[in-house]
């Protein structure tokens, strides 16, 4: 299981959970670095700090080689052993050879340096004595005298106990001065983080503490990172705050609405049965077929409306052409009856808008029920791109139009024509709906003599590259 | 006193050996085990077997299955044994023991020994150990002899400074002083290297041997017996172990620690690499330095021990303090054995102290 994959079905998922195991891994990896580091470093300082006293021992040697009458004399310092004595539990062993390659004194089996390595100056090397692991200096000094001519090789040596027992305690002291550092560090992390989650407990209190009912946007200070967070749920009650005034706004709407009409039905139905007179009994009828209809697109219009209502919320707007809207909505209007005769005026060119199929639809089938409703046939339905580049849906029709006092009323719900049976007063506020969510707008237009036209004006949708209909929108 | 120990043989050698001019003797001594016999412990060592026999009987005491050989000789010759068979690693003994500490240090640093293992060392002070493979078993200060009689009118020498102002002032100290021969005793050869490091008065004290025709000897005993019969008046770096217990016993001389300084040797001992016995061994080094090894050398051999020794020293100075200087266990040890440095310092000693031929 990968690292991600163990991290994502940590216990809970909790951020502080993830945080943790990340924090602990990051410091283990950073202190296994510092112990990696304090072991190479440890292992040098060593070798360098104990080096030196060997250097300083071979110079004291060096410095005391003398030719008196003819005679290579050395007289070892006691310093110098002295120095090497620092390191007080290790072997020493020296050899001092002469121009000619004699040993002139100390150990004459001493290890020389490989050949390989020959410098000038003061050469340390690692190699074993007697047994032991050595460190070793060869330095040398030119004599230049009448009676001896060449170079003295002083070689000094001592083993390692003093520099691996240094080289451990401070490798020890740096894992333990590692350990606790860690330690503190990821006390003190889980405790800042402890304290930085503390506003997501707060909001979670909040959340928890909150009335079921109540609705309101949060107003709890938050920090930058969950703002989002909050305005999220914040924009979502806002959502449920709607749907659910809709709803009862429907609820309310549908039960006065329907209850007149449902009413009026069943006093017609009774007096229908009431009735002998069989030319009144026609009459009757006509008028209980005028009701029910009217009831059925009341319910049809209400239903439509709740619809139209709930995508404005939550449908996602994608490119469609207008034309199809119309073709289909034409074809719909014409499946549910009366409107037979419409005609259809599109242009040769694609009507591209950015908006909801299924509204706009509605719409365009409560514009030409509309129009067939109140107007005077023949009704035309109309698509077309307007002067100022806006995305054009009309119903057309011969009749007179709308009164100042309706034009200035469109839109609103159950504004309805009293004189008409069948009109529910809610088909120009679908479409006043549809407009509002595509933020688009109803426009009206009155000519003379050549009757009335209402439609919804819309922005019309960017030029696409045609072929790909998904949009590179990014 | 009647000794305890009886040894059950006693088998001496007297061996001639013909490395270079010097006459060695080389004593082979064996302690039977006195109960059935589990192990065989094998000491060599420089240290007259008088001054053994009560830590060898002590330690069968503990130990009476294992039967102790003792192998004495001369230091040189002893350190000869050992480094052959050290370079063959080859057996020779299961302890070493020896005054010529320089030479226990060379071997200890040649890779001879054998960590001891033993929880005495820590016990002791720094300088009395090296490695943990070296340890000092003994206390015996550098020391000045004197034949009472002769300074039955003015007082003994109680410094250097004394004994070279004595050598300036009067003739009587021709050919009335005697030291070691520091080209044949290892013991010499090292105190007379320390006093030569450790001050300056080392270049007029050797002025003053030569002036009055120093005698030298090959063995402390051999010194004091000069200054006890009265052909010596002083004997010069004398070992305080063998002067105190002779002392003890002859009211002819008295004993002076410098008060300059005093330098301290400790006998070292060591377990030998290739040890058949080590177990012995430690146990017997554990023995010196334990309770009852310590009452035995702070008894009539004065060898005293590193732990015990500071404390029984002192008041020992009369008046004044002698400043201790305890010659440490390290390396540094080994400058003195050097060669050309070994050569050097002879060579100045012989300048200084034998008189010019006419």
């Amino acid at each position: 299981m990968s690292l991600a994959a163990r991290l994502a079905t940590g216990p809970g998922r909790s951020i502080a959970w993830r945080l943790t195991l990340l924090l602990t891994l990051l410091l283990t990896i950073a202190a296994a670095g510092t112990v990696v580091a304090a072991l190479s470093y440890g292992q040098t300082a060593a070798t360098r700090a104990f080096d030196r006293l060997l250097t300083g021992a071979a110079l004291q040697i060096a410095e005391r080689i003398s030719v008196v009458e003819g005679e290579t004399v050395i007289d070892i310092p006691l310093s110098a052993f002295g120095l090497l004595s620092l390191a007080s539990e290790d072997r020493i062993f020296y050899r001092i050879i002469g121009p000619e390659g004699q040993t002139l004194t100390g150990d004459e089996t001493f290890p020389l340096p490989d050949a390989s390595a020959v410098g000038e100056g003061p050469l340390l090397y690692d190699t074993a004595f007697s047994g032991e692991a050595v460190r070793a200096i060869k330095m040398q000094r030119f004599l230049a005298e009448r009676a001896v001519r060449g170079p003295i090789t002083v070689i000094v040596a001592q083993t390692l106990r003093a520099r691996s027992e240094l080289a451990s305690e401070i490798v020890a002291r740096a894992v333990i001065g590692v350990v606790v550092a860690g330690g503190v560090t990821l006390a003190l992390a889980l405790l800042a983080m402890h304290l930085a989650l503390s506003p997501l407990r707060r909001i979670e209190r909040a959340i928890l503490a909150r009335d079921p009912k109540d609705l309101t946007p949060f107003s709890t200070t938050t920090p930058r990172e969950v703002e989002a967070l909050v305005a999220a749920i914040n924009r979502f009650m806002a959502r449920l705050d709607r749907r659910v005034g809709a709803m009862q706004d429907f609820v309310a709407d549908a039960a006065h609405q329907m209850r007149t009409p449902i009413t009026a039905l069943r006093a017609q139905t009774e007096l229908a049965m009431e009735e002998d007179d069989p030319r009144k009994l026609k009459t009757l009828q006509r008028r209980i077929r005028d009701r029910a209809i009217g009831v059925s697109r009341l319910t049809d219009q209400l239903l439509s409306h709740a619809l139209v209502t709930h995508r404005a919320d939550s449908a996602t707007l994608e490119q469609i052409d207008l034309r199809r809207v119309a073709v289909e909505a034409e074809r719909e209007a014409r499946r549910t009856g009366g409107a037979e005769g419409i005609e259809l005026d599109l242009p040769a060119d694609p009507v591209m808008v950015q908006g909801d199929a299924f509204s706009l639809r509605e719409a365009a089938r409560n514009l030409v029920t509309n129009a067939l409703a109140h107007g005077k046939r023949p009704v035309r339905l109309r698509v077309s791109v307007t002067g100022d580049g806006k995305a054009l849906i009309a119903a057309h029709d011969q009749g007179g139009g709308m009164s100042a006092v309706q034009l200035e009323r469109i839109g609103e719900r159950f504004a309805r024509d009293a004189s008409n049976p069948q009109s529910a007063g809610l088909g120009l506020a679908i479409v006043a709906e549809v407009a509002g969510f595509h933020h688009g707008s109803i426009r009206t237009a009155t000519v003379p003599g050549e009757g009335f036209e209402v439609g919804i004006e819309l922005p019309l949708a960017e030029a696409r590259p045609t072929g790909n209909p998904e949009g590179d929108a990014v | 006193m009647t000794r305890s120990l009886v040894p059950l043989a006693v088998v001496g050698f007297l061996l001639l050996q013909s490395s270079g001019s010097a006459e060695a003797a080389e004593t082979i001594i064996r302690f039977e085990a006195r109960a059935a016999q589990s192990g065989d412990l094998v000491i060599a060592s420089v240290t007259d077997l008088d001054f053994m026999r009560p830590l060898i009987a002590a330690f069968q005491d503990f130990n009476p299955g294992i039967s102790v050989t003792y192998i004495e000789d001369t230091s040189n010759n002893l350190d000869a044994s050992v480094s052959s068979a050290c370079a063959d690693r080859g057996f020779f003994a299961d302890l070493v023991i020896s005054s010529s500490i320089a030479q226990q240090v060379r071997l200890v640093n040649g890779g001879c020994a054998r960590e001891i293992g033993s929880p005495v060392v820590a016990n002791l002070p720094d300088w009395a150990q090296w490695r943990g493979e070296l340890i000092g078993l003994t206390y015996e200060p550098a020391v000045m002899v004197y034949n009472k009689a002769a300074f039955s009118e003015t007082e003994p020498p109680r410094s250097r400074f004394d004994l070279i102002d004595l050598m300036r002032q009067s003739g009587d100290l021709n050919g009335r002083i005697a030291t070691y021969d520091i080209e044949e005793s290892g013991v010499g050869y090292l105190f007379a290297f320390q006093d030569s490091t450790e001050a300056s008065t080392w270049g007029r004290l050797i002025e003053g041997f030569g002036r009055n025709s120093v005698a030298t000897f090959c063995c402390s005993s051999e010194v004091i017996d000069r200054v006890a019969d009265g052909r010596a008046h002083i004997g010069y770096n004398v070992l305080g172990s063998y002067a105190q217990s002779r002392a003890d016993k002859d009211p002819r001389i008295g004993v002076v620690l410098p008060t300059d300084y005093t330098l301290v040797l400790a006998r070292a001992g060591y377990i030998p690499r290739e040890a058949r016995n080590a177990v012995a061994a430690r146990l017997f080094l554990e023995l010196a330095l334990s309770p009852r090894g310590r009452t035995i050398l702070d008894g009539e051999t004065h060898l005293l021990t590193p732990l015990s020794g500071p404390a029984a020293l002192a008041g020992s100075g009369g008046d004044e303090e002698p400043a201790f200087r305890p010659i440490p266990l390290t390396p540094a040890l080994l400058v003195s054995l050097d060669r050309a440095k070994r050569a050097q310092f002879l060579s100045q000693w012989r300048k200084s102290v034998t008189p010019p031929t006419p």
